[in-house]
């Protein structure tokens, strides 16, 4: 994974708190089986009307939000279902990183194995980035994420939160099977001493 | 030693390593499903990797597959590919696999307990929320994302940052006509769909020890719609009559070895959570959600609040939102609204004690003309239950379909949608703008609500009502 250090682009605000992954990502995209291509559905019911035709009052479908890599958002961003395709759809679309102040926790996780930031501000920061995007259209946000820095070029300058080692795996765009796959040794010596009685689906005990 | 919590005992049990904050946890049990898998697979060939532990991996399908009578083709090329790719990595990669037409085909959630697989003291994994269900056994179980399945699938293992715990203690008794998924609801509504992020909540108290298994199943369900990473019930004697002989549950001297790890697995006495929070079962109500989120609730008796009523500036526009999307007026007594659809089942509701319930209900009564309502078993195990016990008569008799087993229009991803501007009365466990299909407006009820709801039309307080428990 691309290691991600600093960031400028555009905030796209999007004022809702509790946004469910099923917004982010509707189900009938999940069928696919690849990995890539998901931006173009990104929330599809949102973004466009049912004839299909861009919904002009959709923050996402603003001229001059077109180009945006940054979402500031309410609180517990990306709640409900599990499916990592709402991450892959936002950073398809082109977003690195995503301040609001919660994230919901699988989402949050998600988010950190596709090397996307989510960043936690305080809820009134959230609220003087959500209002300046939105009275500012094309509002541009500098994120440093080794000094845990989001500022612009006039005077806006917030501190972030983001727990210490998703920073550190952002950081250096770490692989976390690589990571496992050293500790082979200590799972192996975990599996001899795992009792016997749990189940194994190659040897069924009633059949 | 100090007093421990059952989730602090599973934690620890399964530690393999700690690096950075964060442990490495063994999975004993890793269920798999055809919407969450395929590029995990993808993965695991593209760097050469095998399944570590096809033993503890099963998979079946569920999310896409239709719920007509089988055999049955699926018509949608691109769920069919899906289901298809499923088949074929658990061929490559050895994985046991029950597909469609398998007995033990069902929701990954329903067939994990009925099998046995699922079992007190075990991490539990799946590329899917609801995986908090089989905690109702004192597992540690809950969803990841489709890069961890890859991960869980090459490693066995899976990193996690040590959550905070939470207890909710609910005593007392949940009154005549007020069931597990009321309870539910209730506590949704009470401490809001973030009210447990970051936490795993263990369920305690007397009422919690008074649920059958799947009404335990149905509250560990619904933990992740109030945030949890988790939900967790202690083991008791109704655990281990519900998984004594189940086809994989340890026999004979196993199984007294297991019984007495088991039994060790309850929270000590003065243990300690981060957060406790209690409630009285008594004061809980048959609950119908009115909104877009599942803690929009209110109770059968009530009404559709207005949104000018909400102290927080946030909830108020949510709600302003959510009752446009839903075509409610406030002030609309609950009681008053119509429905066209009725939905039983899903994870949450969809277990053999749910459709008994639901029967009961429906047993003698038709469904209204306007209605038309449907039943989709949580598994074929299930299905074929019920109908040993006459249930689908009564279901067919009343005017319900009588469908397959599968996640059907909990979250319509197979042919079972709503459209646009259909109301439904649903057992499932989320209310999210378009979840049952676009523009679909989905009431969350308990399946004696959603049964009475089909009969009546509109939403009933079945506590009012006659039938046979």
């Amino acid at each position: 994974m691309e290691p991600f250090r600093r960031h400028t682009g555009i905030v796209v605000p999007l004022d809702r708190s509790h946004v469910d992954t099923d917004q982010i990502m509707p189900k009938q995209f999940l069928k696919r089986i690849e990995r890539t291509g998901y931006g173009e559905f990104l929330f599809f019911h949102w973004r466009y009307r049912p004839d299909g035709r861009p919904d002009p009052t959709f923050e996402l479908n603003g001229p001059a939000y077109q180009g945006a890599t940054i979402l500031a958002t309410g609180r517990n961003f990306g709640c409900g279902s599990s499916r990592e395709h709402a991450v892959w759809g936002l950073k398809d679309y082109g977003f690195r990183v995503l301040i609001a102040p919660s994230f919901a926790d699988i989402f949050f996780h998600n988010c950190i194995q596709n090397g996307l930031l989510p960043a936690v501000v305080t809820e009134e920061a959230a609220r003087a980035i959500i209002d300046r995007a939105r009275t500012q259209p094309g509002w541009r946000l500098t994120v440093d994420l080794e000094r845990q820095i989001l500022s612009d070029e006039a005077d806006l300058y917030i501190e972030f939160h983001i727990d210490p080692q998703a920073r550190e795996r952002l950081l250096n765009g770490w692989d976390d099977i690589d990571l496992t796959l050293l500790r082979e040794d200590r799972i192996r010596a975990y599996e001899r001493r795992r009792p016997k009685w749990l189940p194994r689906v190659s040897q069924p005990s009633g059949t | 030693m100090a007093p421990k919590t059952l989730f602090e005992k599973v934690w620890e049990a399964h530690v393999v390593d700690e690096a950075d904050g964060r442990a490495l946890l063994y999975v004993d049990l890793h269920l798999v499903h055809e919407v969450t898998s395929p590029q995990a697979f993808e993965g695991l060939r593209l760097t050469g990797r095998r399944v570590r532990r096809p033993d503890l991996t099963v998979a079946t399908v569920d999310h896409n597959v239709p719920t007509e009578s089988r055999p049955s083709p699926i018509l949608d090329a691109i769920a069919r590919r899906q289901v298809e790719a499923l088949r074929e990595n658990c061929e490559i990669f050895g994985v046991t696999y029950f597909g469609i037409e398998s007995d033990r085909q069902g929701i990954v959630h329903v067939i994990g307990p009925e099998l046995g697989l699922t079992q007190p003291g075990m991490v539990i994994v799946c590329g899917d929320s609801h995986t908090s269900t089989h905690g109702a056994f004192g597992a540690l179980a809950f969803g990841i994302g489709t890069s961890d399945v890859e991960h869980v699938l090459a490693t066995q293992c899976i990193w996690m940052k040590k959550p905070k715990t939470m207890e909710i203690r609910v005593e007392g008794q949940l009154p005549r006509g007020v069931t597990a998924k009321d309870l539910i609801l209730g506590i949704i509504g009470r401490i809001g769909v973030d009210g447990a992020v970051g936490h795993v909540v263990e369920y305690t108290g007397s009422a919690i020890r008074a649920l059958s298994m799947e009404g335990r199943m149905t509250v560990c369900n619904m933990s992740i719609e109030a945030g949890a990473r988790a939900g967790m019930i202690a083991p008791d004697a109704t655990t281990f009559a519900y998984l004594e002989s189940r086809p994989f549950a340890p026999r004979g001297r196993e199984w007294e070895r297991a019984l007495a790890y088991w039994q060790s697995l309850p929270t000590d006495p003065g243990a300690a959570y981060n957060k406790t929070v209690v409630i009285d079962a008594g004061t809980m109500e048959p609950y119908v959600t009115w909104g877009t989120r599942p803690d929009q609730v209110a109770p059968i008796t009530g009404r559709v609040p207005d949104p000018a009523s909400l102290a927080r500036p946030e909830d108020r526009a949510a709600a302003e939102r959510a009752l446009q999307y839903m075509g409610l007026e406030p002030g609309t007594p609950i009681q008053e609204i119509w429905v066209d659809r009725v939905f039983i089942g899903s994870c949450t509701n969809a277990r053999i004690e749910d459709l008994r319930a639901a029967a009961a209900v429906v047993r003698g009564r038709r469904v209204h003309p306007r209605v038309r309502a449907m039943v989709v078993p949580g598994s074929t195990q299930v299905k074929r239950q019920a109908e040993a016990e006459g249930l689908d008569r009564i279901f067919k008799e009343a005017g319900f379909e009588w469908r397959e087993s599968g996640c059907s229009m909990c979250l319509g991803m197979n042919p079972d949608i709503l459209r646009p501007g259909e109301r439904c009365a649903s057992t499932s466990n989320r209310n999210f703008e378009g979840r049952q299909g676009p523009g679909g407006r989905t009431h969350l009820v308990s399946p004696l609500m959603a049964a009475a709801a089909a009969i009546a039309g509109r939403f009933v307080d079945i506590r009012t009502w006659d039938w046979d428990e």
